[in-house]
């Protein structure tokens, strides 16, 4: 094993850790508030910022956070029009991807590793992408866990809130732009489809095991944390694409914790 | 004693449309007032214009400074994947303690579900819960929007019973909306009937034999009011300008 080989899984174990540690407290919000479609959504315009930031030559980072925190307003602003939420956010969701991916066909000088931007490509992690990582990390889990009570309370009743004196909508955009930091930072890693999964797999798997919202989130961060470390140990000895792993490590451990909580139940 | 808020001419729009008109009204200390109306008669609005969620378009509200209002919403649903105790509830967004906790619950009848998960409460519960969450911090005036929604006629029927006793207990005012009149009438010292303006007002009684409320509610609630029916043998000034 040569030193570079270490080196290059290091990295890769801490950007999944990284995306990890910030995509499972959002990711709780994202079941509570049966926002699922809505991270869809955002994820899916990522490649839009893609092509956006290929064509003007811009980082890729920035181009997809603007994207997705427009698209992320976007879809909360027209949620409050009664829309049907969930058609809308389904239409938002896949046409977001489709015009993403025809913009970037527009850009023939370029030559796009689509595959890269779509499913991720966590093992090309280099210093620079572990920096932006995990300062993307930080902000998320330094938002969220400032707003912590405020978004517990919204996510409960925007009505109680605003007669607490919160407003709503502000804790809402909160909860937008960690939406889009955690996209634009799990690209590299699980790539643009799986985003979603990431978000509500750990979440969906904590919820049996957890009986105060704070366990639940450190419960999904573990998980996803896990799932990060295994699909990784996976790829490396099946040779399986690195994302779709760690997705797959992550619904094993969900399928797990639904079983040890149905038997809990059945000893009761 | 001054009024703890006081509405003059006042008129809410949402949407573009007039939802209230010229809505003059006020609530004395300690006073249980009863707004009922038709569906989409303005009633969650003029409480929501009333705890300032919603700017009125034109007119007057005076709400005496510092008024502490403790407010139930008409409905409250958390997911079940969202596992939060009653006690916890208790304490977002602003922590209380032990002590303010175990005094609401036990206010309002809801002893011993505070180690209970909110997902697992059952209506009765909830609304119960909801009650002693409005009750944190001594508020002067309760605010109640439909809050028996859901609930049985028996279930309804003690729930404003409890109100009744809260405020004889604690003496906060209780201003709340029901489409229930009959369930409401024994506890309440006011009833305003809504349809976008103040039709009638006044003791329970008078309302309901009121013909602007007749007129409103005699055909649609059907078997219930009948109940309460009275013959018309004498005249009422127009509410309008029967002050109280």
């Amino acid at each position: 094993m040569s030193f570079l080989l270490d080196d290059f899984l290091i990295r890769a174990t801490l950007a999944g850790i990284g995306v990890a540690l910030a995509a499972a407290p959002l990711g709780c919000f994202v079941v509570w508030r049966r926002m699922a479609y809505f991270g869809d959504a955002t994820a899916h315009a990522a490649i839009l910022g893609v092509a956006l930031a290929l064509a003007f030559n811009l980082s890729i980072f920035i181009g997809v956070l603007t994207v997705s925190i427009l698209m992320a307003t976007l879809v909360t602003r027209l949620s409050g029009r009664g829309f049907a939420m969930d058609t809308l956010l389904g239409v938002m969701a896949h046409a977001s991807l489709a015009i993403g991916l025809v913009a970037v066909s527009f850009l023939s000088g370029v030559r796009v590793d689509l595959m890269a931007f779509l499913f991720g490509d966590i093992l090309a992690v280099g210093v620079s992408d572990l920096a932006v990582i995990w300062g993307g990390a930080a902000a998320v889990i330094a938002l969220i866990s400032w707003r912590w009570d405020a978004l517990l309370i919204a996510t409960m009743s925007p009505e109680l809130a605003r007669a607490g004196g919160l407003d709503p909508e502000r804790e809402q955009l909160v909860l937008s732009v960690t939406l889009a930091i955690v996209v634009a930072v799990a690209l590299k890693v699980v790539g643009v489809i799986l985003i979603t999964a990431l978000l509500i797999i750990p979440a969906a798997a904590a919820r049996p095991l957890a009986r105060t919202p704070e366990a639940m989130a450190l419960i999904a961060a573990l998980i996803a944390s896990l799932a990060a470390i295994g699909g990784l140990q996976m790829s490396l000895w099946a040779d399986t694409p690195a994302g779709p792993s760690i997705v797959t490590v992550a619904f094993c451990i969900f399928i797990a914790s639904l079983i040890a909580a149905s038997w809990r139940r059945s000893r009761r | 004693m001054s009024p703890l808020f006081q509405t003059k001419d006042l008129s809410v729009r949402l949407d573009g449309q007039i939802v209230l008109a010229h809505v003059a009204l006020s609530i004395e200390p300690g006073e249980i007032v009863t707004i009922v109306g038709p569906n989409g008669s303005g009633k969650s609005t003029l409480l929501r214009t009333i705890i300032g969620a919603i700017s009125p378009e034109s007119g007057t509200l005076n709400v005496r400074p510092g008024l502490k209002i403790g407010y139930v919403p008409q409905k409250l649903h958390i997911d079940p994947t969202l596992p939060v105790t009653v006690r916890r509830f208790l304490s977002l967004p602003v922590k209380v303690a032990s002590d303010e906790a175990n005094r609401v619950l036990a206010l309002a009848g809801a002893d011993g579900l505070s180690g209970k998960q909110m997902s697992d409460l059952s209506g009765g519960q909830l609304q119960r819960v909801l009650l002693a969450r409005a009750l944190l911090g001594k508020p002067e005036l309760l605010i109640l929007d439909e809050a028996t929604q859901g609930l049985d006629q028996r279930g309804s029927a003690a729930f404003y019973q409890l109100i009744a006793d809260i405020r004889d207990d604690v003496g906060c005012a209780v201003l709340m909306v029901s489409h229930e009149l009959h369930v409401v009438m024994a506890s309440s010292d006011r009833v305003v009937c809504l349809n976008g303006h103040i039709c009638c007002e006044g003791h329970p009684a008078h309302v309901a034999s009121a013909p602007e409320y007749r007129a409103l509610f005699g055909t649609g609630t059907g078997g219930a009011l009948a109940l309460y029916r009275h013959e018309h043998d004498h005249n009422h000034d127009h509410p309008n300008e029967t002050a109280e």
